[in-house]
């Protein structure tokens, strides 16, 4: 519809086509068009239903946080630039609501698909843990690498979440979460 | 007619889904290795003006459905189509995009395999990348003459792409066979830079911090093809780039890009706008009855 209205209307058209010719083009096109719609949607669906297949995967391991003991020594020992940064604080927690909360909680405390971050096993964590870790992702498990935020708001993050009061005992949710 | 599907699909997703705070790159060309979150879907709605010797000026765009279906993977479908001044408008096809993560962790150097199927005629002209020799003149015929070609193309890129000090890098290499005909295998590239004009983030939240914008640089063109690799006969471009990350979870981007020889066109300046929504993958689940 879109592709012959301006070459019946545009009457100073250069390389203008008779209205039979158009008439025979357009059935294909739209054949086209109409056949698109429902291949993207099929296309999407298939995305979703892997996806979601995929998260719902159980992990051999029973620990959602042992990707965290996986952390090389160099990243345990690194220490937060920004630890005495007042405002680091205040702007992890602005990143944390754009970026981290929809898996994991407005309060950290752990949704359907990020556990909580309030856990000994992240309180714990030394402040490059959890860099390395933020850094990294755990692809396999659905959490994205988000080396695609700059290092200082990473590490902003960092002091967020170790700003976090602990939980006394291991989130209700880790275990049920894809990823940590 | 495809602008206004586009638009009124942004507002019926943000109807059933959640924004998610976009923090994008400014590439319109060129690829980086991050993929889309797994379970959001972005749409992005993309026009680029360019000038034409020897004929008359257009305008090309196109829709982009990017889904994050795992976190390493992401599918896309593009629905394109043009305006050409003086002669008329026209949809010119479309394209489906996979970009597979290749390793689990950060290394130096980040690999992404690219696939793509596109079924487009001969007026489409979104420049989406450019290959082999692919010139200003191919963009010339009136659209009653070039939507007559129908091209099915497979397009394969290798992305690599780096961080560095707050700095992007991204190469892309890319080879196209058109499957219609007996037409070589056929050569691209596309290179970009890029930054942020702050690193660290602000503690409000705000429009205009320097954080939310980021500024580079890419450059793209041809490489000939199987029987004549090289830039002769080939179109090359330099495009600044800036996108602007706002709050409200759009993303703006703006590219003014420039012909670097007569093959070129002279001038192309693109502009974007994308959304990205959270949590479409469990809205959909929800529509068939599934307990996300």
């Amino acid at each position: 519809m879109i592709v012959f209205k301006s070459i019946w209307t545009s009457s100073n058209a250069p390389g203008l086509i008779p209205l039979s010719v158009t008439m025979k083009i357009r059935r294909p096109l739209l054949r086209r068009i109409f056949c698109l719609l429902p291949c993207s949607a099929f296309v999407l669906s298939f995305a979703v239903a892997f996806a979601q297949t995929n998260s719902a995967t159980p992990s051999k391991n029973n620990s959602v946080y042992a990707e965290l003991a996986k952390a090389p020594q160099k990243a345990i020992a690194r220490p937060n630039p920004l630890a005495t940064d007042s405002d680091a604080i205040p702007a992890g927690a602005k990143l944390f609501a754009q970026h981290c909360a929809e898996c994991h909680g407005d309060m950290a405390d752990g949704g359907k698909k990020g556990p909580s971050l309030l856990a000994p096993e992240v309180q714990l964590a030394t402040p490059g843990t959890l860099f390395w870790l933020l850094s990294n992702g755990v692809v396999r498990r659905g959490m994205p690498v988000w080396s695609k935020l700059p290092e200082p708001q990473r590490w902003q993050l960092v002091s967020f979440i170790k700003s976090l009061p602990p939980a006394s005992q291991s989130a209700p949710n880790a275990e049920n979460s894809a990823h940590p | 007619m495809l602008r206004l599907v586009l638009v009124s699909s942004l507002f019926a997703l943000a109807s059933v889904t959640l924004p998610a705070s976009a923090q994008e790159s400014p590439y319109i060309v060129t690829y980086d290795h991050y993929l889309e979150e797994p379970g959001s879907l972005e749409v992005e709605y993309f026009s680029t003006y360019g000038t034409q010797r020897a004929g008359n000026d257009w305008v090309a765009y196109w829709g982009e459905f990017e889904y994050g279906a795992t976190a390493w993977w992401t599918t896309e479908v593009y629905l394109d189509g043009q305006s050409t001044f003086n002669d008329g408008t026209l949809f010119t096809g479309f394209r489906w995009e996979n970009r597979f993560r290749v390793l689990q962790r950060e290394h130096f150097i980040n690999p992404v395999l690219y696939v793509e199927y596109e079924q487009i005629n001969g007026a489409d002209k979104i420049l989406k990348e450019i290959e082999g020799h692919d010139v200003e003149a191919d963009n010339g015929d009136p659209n009653a003459i070039a939507r007559q070609e129908h091209d099915h193309e497979l397009e394969f890129k290798l992305i690599l792409s780096k961080n560095f000090k707050g700095w992007n890098f991204a190469q892309n290499t890319i080879a196209v066979k058109n499957l219609t005909g007996g037409n070589p295998w056929e050569f691209g590239y596309a290179i970009g830079a890029s930054r942020p004009l702050a690193l660290k983030a602000s503690s409000k939240r705000c429009s205009f911090c320097a954080e939310n914008f980021v500024a580079g640089v890419e450059m793209y063109g041809g490489l000939g093809d199987r029987y004549s690799f090289g830039l002769n006969d080939t179109s090359q471009y330099l495009a600044p780039v800036v996108a602007w990350n706002l709050p409200s979870d759009w993303t703006l981007r703006l590219s003014p890009g420039f012909g670097l020889n007569d093959n070129s066109h002279r001038f192309l300046l693109r502009w974007g706008v994308s959304r990205e929504f959270s949590g479409f993958g469990a809205a959909l689940g929800r529509l068939f009855g599934g307990h996300s």
